[in-house]
């Protein structure tokens, strides 16, 4: 059986119900801040990171966004969704920590900078060969048993793609972070964190290939028990 | 197959060495529909690179379940003291 990728930590953008959700956490409704908190502080607390060093201030950050927000929900017109609002004051807020902390990497400066064939080339013919660039026998992949999502080893390849995604570099593993464990789209993620949906892209296909390496080392050494 | 169709035939223009790194673009849908064709018609062709495109899907799928890192449950509870505070209706007091 395979797993639902409907189980997804965070909540989609609002919508449509973008204003009911808005209407409640005027009436005070505390349920849904409640919700919101829960399921946006974690994408909020992976933006923040890119700006300061620590995790205490990432933590400080996303607090006084919050406190922003509740200030400022009244005033709060709607011209962009909520979701965009929240994260626009984090992100001013993060950047202004960041530049006290004098750790300032502005997101809009995020060039690719590794690029590279991100399969080893050794896994393919070479180029003076009829089938030049496609698979060796012993290069190609083979499939995963059982998969990933089998109980068997999903507790063991999460607990890989964590470390793994830790592992990454920053801008790499916030555009993975945001876009496949919270959900983000890519034109939010890019709305987000500055970047150009080129950019994004590479991105996030570095970060993803290295993601599946990691697995696919995981199946190939540890010799995975396919009972 | 002939040695002469083998570089022009659909599917075979691109290699497995580019297909890899054209994953993520045909994931998202932004490859053009030139390549897109070619690509799918090399994945209709090749196991290895059926493989691997469905171990990127795995590997997405399976990061939508790493445990994420949230604020403690005591910065989240004053959060929520703060919003009645602000919010709730009659207060004031």
């Amino acid at each position: 059986m395979t797993a639902d990728s409907s189980v997804r930590s965070a909540p989609r953008p609002a919508g449509a119900d973008e204003g009911e959700l808005l209407d409640r956490l005027r009436r005070g409704d505390e349920t849904a801040f409640t919700t919101i908190v829960t399921g946006w502080s974690p994408m909020m607390l992976r933006v923040a990171r890119g700006h300061v060093s620590t995790e205490a201030s990432c933590e400080e950050i996303v607090q006084e966004t919050w406190m922003a927000v509740i200030r400022g929900l009244d005033g709060f017109e709607g011209r962009s969704s909520l979701r965009t609002w929240v994260f626009r004051i984090l992100t001013n807020l993060a950047k202004t920590r960041g530049v006290r902390e004098a750790r300032s990497v502005p997101m809009s400066s995020w060039a690719p900078a590794d690029d590279g064939p991100t399969v080893n080339p050794n896994r393919f013919r070479p180029a003076d060969d009829g089938y030049q660039h496609n698979w060796t026998p012993v290069g190609a992949p083979t499939p995963w048993l059982p998969g990933p999502e089998q109980s068997a080893v999903a507790g063991e390849t999460r607990r890989l793609l964590g470390i793994a995604l830790q592992e990454l570099p920053e801008r790499q593993r916030t555009v993975v972070t945001l876009r496949d464990v919270h959900g983000m789209s890519s034109d939010e993620v890019c709305a987000t964190l500055g970047l150009s949906a080129a950019n994004q892209r590479v991105l996030l296909h570095r970060g993803r290939a290295r993601l599946r390496a990691v697995l696919e080392d995981y199946y190939r050494g540890a010799g995975v028990e396919t009972s | 197959m002939t040695e002469g169709t083998r570089s022009s035939a659909t599917g075979l223009t691109i290699s497995c060495q580019e297909v890899v790194e054209l994953v993520t673009d045909y994931l998202e849908g932004e490859l053009d529909d030139a390549t897109r064709a070619e690509l799918e018609a090399h994945l209709a062709l090749c196991p290895g690179c059926g493989i691997y495109l469905e171990q990127m899907r795995q590997t997405i799928d399976e990061l939508g379940h790493v445990p994420v890192e949230s604020l403690s449950e005591q910065a989240q509870n004053d959060l929520v003291a703060a919003f009645r505070t602000f919010h709730a209706p009659g207060t004031g007091t």
